[in-house]
């Protein structure tokens, strides 16, 4: 198991239906696949991919119309990206900077650096 | 659906009760793992589901019906994938067609979708003996999904499968199972199928020792590396530094590693039964 990213499952689907969303493999106001479909396609059960649909629909990153299934909210793109903000801003961040201060890398190198990955 | 009510077992009145007034309930739209230790119970547990055994006193129900009777209506209902089966010498379309009419709901074309989910599609006037161990098994599990019953019991259904079957056994489930299905998959294997279950049942030294939803599990347990200041109920060394199951925080929301899941439940019974009997956070 990678203990790294132990998030629970239903997280993690979630996860790759915001790529797919951001990388455009699902498009917005498009149909998002059915429960049962992503299911075996990803050989998870059911209740767990309802689950994420559930927290997804909350989010406000996908929405339900009567009888048709689960689409992709206009905005779904800014919502997964200001979520994904947060997420690494409150969590990863913290766990970043610790190990930059264990080593001491200074926030001038920092800067170098990410200036030096930003240009290629 | 089906219902365990207060069953005690013994298999000789001499060595005492292997289950005493077991009680737990098995509902449809789930599939439940039942994990217990080698000499548990839990195939015998299974055979009492399935009615080929006779209680000592209680018994189980499928809606309210005593599965004992072995009443045609719940027997078109139950089907039982053993860990160990015969199947007779003929071939897959002439045991098919001997064994369809016994299930109502059996459907020719689900059975063709499944073969070909396990690459066994090919040729259905293939003989049943002429198939290996773990080709007969691809071939009644194929089978026991076509004939749709509302519950499933497979034991040890992974024992024996090769490792691009373990997958093809995912996807069966995943595909095969409706709201009004109810599957139990009885299994050491926890890696094979640990993603496909919402429900796990412990069975240790005849008792349950656990019986909750995998998102009931998420919510009170956490899986994860140890932290300064944990008490942990499971410690477990690995290549990263010590893993631990603990009571999780709110909010903290960890994929369930079953097999810790199992040790934990087996090592510190007591604390995890508190831990699931509270009401929660």
């Amino acid at each position: 198991m990678n203990f790294k990213d132990n998030k629970a499952i239903y997280l993690q689907i979630a996860d790759r239906i915001g790529d797919q969303i951001l990388s455009g493999t699902l498009t917005t106001e498009g149909k998002v696949p059915s429960v049962r479909e992503l299911a075996a396609e990803i050989e998870v059960n059911a209740n767990t991919v309802a689950r994420t649909y559930e927290y997804l629909q909350q989010c406000g990153v996908i929405f339900t119309k009567r009888g048709l299934g689960y689409f992709v909210c206009p905005d779904a793109s800014e919502k997964i990206i200001a979520m994904r903000r947060e997420q690494l801003m409150q969590g990863e961040m913290d766990y970043f900077f610790r190990q930059l201060k264990a080593v001491g890398i200074t926030p001038t190198e920092l800067q170098e650096k990410y200036q030096e990955y930003l240009k290629c | 659906m089906l219902s365990i009510n207060d069953l005690t077992f013994s298999y000789n009145k001499h060595v005492g009760d292997l289950f005493h007034n077991l009680s737990f309930e098995l509902n449809a739209g789930n599939v439940y793992g039942l994990l217990g230790k080698n000499g548990s119970g839990k195939t015998t547990l299974i055979n009492l589901m399935c009615g080929l055994l006779t209680p000592k006193s209680g018994n189980v129900t499928l809606d309210d019906e005593n599965v004992r009777a072995r009443l045609p209506k719940t027997m078109s209902d139950i089907f039982l994938v053993p860990e160990e089966f015969d199947l007779p010498n003929l071939s897959l379309k002439r045991y098919a067609s001997i064994n369809a009419p016994f299930y109502p709901n059996f459907s020719m074309d689900d059975m063709q979708r499944y073969l070909d989910i396990f690459d066994m599609g090919g040729d259905i006037d293939v003989k049943l003996h002429s198939l290996s161990m773990g080709q007969k098994k691809k071939v009644l599990l194929a089978f026991a999904f076509a004939t749709n019953t509302r519950v499933l019991i497979m034991d040890e259904p992974t024992n024996g499968l090769d490792i691009p079957s373990k997958s093809q056994f995912r996807k069966l489930v995943t595909t095969g199972m409706t709201d009004d299905k109810m599957m139990l998959i009885s299994t050491h294997q926890v890696r094979d199928i640990s993603e496909i279950l919402d429900h796990v049942t412990i069975l240790d030294q005849s008792k349950v020792l656990l019986n909750a939803s995998i998102a009931d599990v998420t919510s009170r347990l956490a899986f994860r590396p140890m932290r300064e200041g944990d008490q942990p109920l499971f410690t477990q060394p690995s290549v990263m530094g010590s893993l631990v199951v603990v009571p999780a925080d709110p909010d903290e929301e960890t994929a369930v590693d079953l097999e810790m899941l199992f040790n934990a439940t087996l090592q510190n019974p007591d604390a995890i039964n508190q831990l699931f009997n509270a009401p929660k956070a």
